[in-house]
């Protein structure tokens, strides 16, 4: 074992990420980013959504290839031009979905792709004493190597995950968001892991939104914004809460909002009493009126888009949901787009299109009854439909009969909010994400149809995780953390900081060593 | 305030150019303008599956001129085709749902028995045929309830249901092989009575699958087995009713047996549980020969069809050539194999 000494300011860093830039079409993931990392700290990461935080550990997994700039190990520069090169010098990434195999055991899966094997046998006695080894190093030497990983806590899990890391002799370990899936006694048990990997030297790079961690188990921390380091190294410990937002928000986004109508809403619409959904939401209420656009701020997993899934009636929840007085049944969609309300999804590939069909069998997916008889459809009506919202909302190219999966994420994603326009009638629109990878101009024209779509009277709740946008559209604001509404007010009366604060739950009153 | 992002500090000018230059870039997609749509994508397997049949077609008159251009052996060939292709029909609506359903054979093999037994054929021929299409649609909505309700895996359900059939046919039957009664022979003249030099199970057949092609591509019902079978998830949230959709889908499936049922007592004047045995291999196959994706949300019934023609054309001309049954299979498996091999080719052409 070597030993490690505290400050090791003389000798060049175990990891130097000088200037690295990453191109995507249409957009500039990283400008420039740095990043130094000592041996045996937990050195944290931090940034907005979209900063480029997931981008940067992609490059570091050597899952992408930066376009200029340099990674130096130890001083020397190295290529880590897959994530096999990544893993051969050291650098195991966890990411927020561990990707075990759950009918493997412990062992299997910690040595998965670099089994002990003597002509293509598993030599199952040295894999699980090698397994005990790392295990018993983590202070988990009670997990069985023999236990199948599907039978762990997601404590459990992450345990092993890390001992896969340690398997490969890591020196650098990425961690996305680890503790998102954790409860709270189980996160305190991650960061005792944590400490046991640093004091062997190891460096772990920590990723999360929830300053009062970073707190507690952070060394350092460089903080992203817009793809640039914008600080480095400050010291994760008394660096003020205020400081860290500030350099946190602010960012440089060519957001244009369309101005906020003059007069009052119509009346209420939607009304959620004591709603709450097993383990993701608790005690929720409120309301939205005709007209108004509602923006619920959080971070993934605070709940939001499970309230929106509530309410669609797309999951099991418990208290009263009306719209218009007519109540919501969990579990019966058909119900609840037949009550007048429509989802654009989350995850718009997955929950939102049928990517091999065309553009016009997209649209007229929930609302085929209009134009057929006794199931028999109108195909002139319906191409007429298609044709007209192509047009109303400008969807590139303005083909319907073009596949959708070739068309850009903007113009998906006005065809999915198109899909809730055809004809008259609809009274709401749930709106997850719905500029999530969005490129700008498109964005622009998204919200203002959706003011627009306000100003004819919909109600529209909207979730996003970047604060301006919920800021800059909503009407009103619902603060998300933890699954409980922690403030409510007017989007005049709220600023990116506050909202910042509110949902990463590091209220300056609570938590800041210093100022106000 | 709310106009422009306070925040925001590029120029307007900068701002212009940078919105231009997003519209510019959606306006002109990867691929240049609408080369293909989802028809040309379509055609491109069926004109491969067309060919397919021209070359065998020629094979059959080269080797065997005598005997495979006469009418009877095209007759025989349609009547051959017949029974499969009711049954493919119902599959491919369950495979472009999604699902897979391994039952149809046993399926039919019982709803056979079951219209041939002494206490069925007391009622004639009519309740024989009403009979067979209960038991096939029954013992469908069974594996649909199963699989949507059930939540069990349409493999694991049909298959269940395959071994329970046949065994409940074996058990009703006592394995005797049961002939359509001589008040009955209603059921035998689908195959022996001719219009226009043609047996009448051949319009039937026909029918089937007009009916068929109608439903999958004008009604809702046909959009939303596409829909569900493609992306189950969007379809949910897009209000439409995935499970009792699915549950109909094997009930379509099992309607089809139970005309399948019909067809093979006209043809063979018998009910057997030996009926229909590996009938879902063969549908299966004709399905994905025709270009639907087994994993749903893909395909069309006039590719399925093909892919029968072709299948029942191979065991002719072996037939016809005096070839063994061994050879026959091989050809078979090499087929399917060359079949979704040249598909994904077109597909990854295309897209």
């Amino acid at each position: 074992m070597e030993d490690i000494s505290r400050e090791q300011s003389e000798t060049p860093p175990l990891l130097a990420m000088r200037d690295i830039v990453k191109q995507f079409p249409g957009v500039r993931a990283l400008d420039g980013v740095d990043l130094d990392v000592r041996a045996g700290e937990v050195h944290c990461l931090l940034g907005q959504n979209g900063a480029g935080k997931s981008t940067l550990i992609k490059v570091l997994a050597g899952a992408h290839q930066p376009d200029s700039g340099e990674v130096l190990m130890n001083g020397e520069p190295v290529k880590l031009t897959t994530p096999t090169a990544a893993m051969k010098l050291g650098v195991a990434t966890i990411y927020q979905e561990l990707d075990l195999v759950d009918g493997l055991s412990v062992a299997e899966n910690v040595f998965l792709g670099h089994e002990h094997a003597t002509m293509g046998f598993t030599r199952r006695g040295t894999t699980n004493a090698a397994t005990r080894k790392i295990l018993e190093r983590l202070g988990h030497g009670e997990i069985r190597p023999t236990t199948e990983v599907g039978r762990l806590s997601p404590a459990g899990k992450q345990v092993v995950s890390m001992a896969r890391a340690l398997s490969h002799d890591a020196r650098i370990i990425v961690m996305d968001e680890p503790s998102a899936a954790l409860a709270h006694d189980e996160v305190s048990n991650l960061f005792r892991i944590i400490r046991e990997v640093t004091a062997q030297g190891v460096a772990v790079i920590y990723i999360s939104h929830r300053l009062e961690e970073i707190r507690e188990i952070g060394d350092r921390v460089t903080v992203l914004k817009d793809g640039r380091t914008v600080a480095v190294g400050l010291p994760a410990k008394d660096t003020p809460t205020n400081k860290v937002v500030s350099l946190m928000t602010g960012r440089n986004v060519e957001y244009v909002f369309p101005p906020r109508p003059d007069g009052g809403f119509g009346d209420e619409l939607l009304t959620i009493q004591n709603c709450s959904v097993a383990g993701m939401v608790r005690d929720v209420s409120f309301s939205v009126r005709a007209g108004e656009i509602v923006g619920l701020a959080g971070l993934v997993g605070s709940g939001r888009s499970e309230i929106i899934e509530a309410v669609y009636g797309a999951r099991k929840f418990s208290g009263k949901i009306t719209i218009n007085g007519e109540v919501v049944k969990p579990g019966n969609t058909t119900r609840s787009v037949g009550l007048g309300m429509g989802l654009a999804p989350e995850e718009r590939k997955a929950q939102g299109l049928l990517l091999g069909q065309t553009v016009a069998r997209n649209i007229t997916l929930a609302s085929m009854e209009r134009y057929s008889t006794l199931g028999w459809i109108n195909r002139k009506k319906e191409a007429e439909e298609a044709a007209h919202l192509v047009k109303a909302l400008d969807i590139r190219p303005p083909d319907p009969n073009r596949v959708i999966k070739t068309l850009s994420g903007g113009n998906q994603q006005k065809a999915v909010i198109g899909r809730w326009l055809v004809g008259e009638g609809r009274k709401l629109l749930l709106l997850d994400e719905p500029t999530r990878g969005v490129d700008v101009g498109a964005r622009a024209e998204i919200y203002a149809l959706v003011r627009k779509l306000a100003d004819e009277g919909v109600g529209v709740l909207l979730v996003s995780s970047e604060v301006p946008e919920v800021l800059g559209l909503a009407d009103r604001v619902l603060v998300i953390r933890e699954g409980r509404i922690v403030r409510e007010a007017g989007a005049g009366e709220l600023d990116e900081h506050t909202v910042l604060d509110l949902v990463m739950d590091a209220h300056p009153v609570t938590s800041a060593p210093s100022h106000d | 305030m709310t106009e422009v992002n306070p925040q925001q500090v590029s120029t307007p000018k900068a701002d212009e150019t940078g919105k231009a230059k997003a519209h510019a870039a959606v306006a002109t997609p990867p691929g240049g303008g609408p080369r293909f749509s989802l028809g040309a994508i379509g055609d491109i397997p069926h004109i491969g599956l067309v060919l397919a049949l021209v070359i065998l077609a020629a094979v059959g008159l080269v080797t065997v001129p005598d005997s495979f251009g006469t009418a009877s052996n095209m007759v025989s060939i349609l009547a051959l085709a017949a029974t499969i292709g009711v049954i493919t029909v119902g599959a491919t609506f369950v495979i472009i749902g999604g699902g897979i359903d391994l039952s149809v054979g046993a399926v039919m093999a019982l709803a056979s028995v079951w219209a041939t037994t002494l206490a069925t054929q007391e009622y004639g021929p009519w309740v024989m045929m009403i009979c067979a299409i209960l038991v096939g649609t029954g013992a469908g909505l069974l594996n649909g309830f199963l699989i949507s309700y059930g939540r069990m895996v349409p493999f694991i359900a049909t298959l269940a249901m395959l071994v329970a059939a046949r065994g409940l046919a074996q058990r009703m039957s006592n394995r005797k092989t049961q002939l359509v009664g001589p008040d009955n022979q209603l059921i035998v003249d689908l195959s022996t009575t001719r219009v226009l030099g043609l047996p009448l199970l051949v319009y039937i057949f026909a029918v089937v699958v007009i009916i068929g092609w109608l439903i999958l591509n004008r009604t809702t019902f046909g959009r939303r087995t596409y829909a569900v079978g493609g992306n189950p998830e969007a379809a949910r949230l897009a209000g439409i009713n995935v499970r009792r959709h699915t549950m109909m889908l094997y009930a379509l499936s099992g309607f089809c047996c139970g005309i399948a049922a019909i067809l093979i007592m006209a043809r063979t004047t018998t009910g057997s549980s030996t009926h229909g045995d590996l009938y879902e291999l063969d549908a299966i196959a004709a399905v994905i020969i025709g270009g639907t994706l087994l994993t749903g949300g893909r395909g069309t019934i006039v590719g399925a069809i093909l892919g029968l023609l072709i299948f029942t054309v191979i065991t002719n001309l072996f037939i016809l050539n005096g070839l063994n049954t061994s050879d026959q299979l091989i050809a078979k498996g090499l087929i399917i194999v060359a079949a979704v091999l040249l598909q994904r080719r077109s597909l990854n052409a295309s897209t």
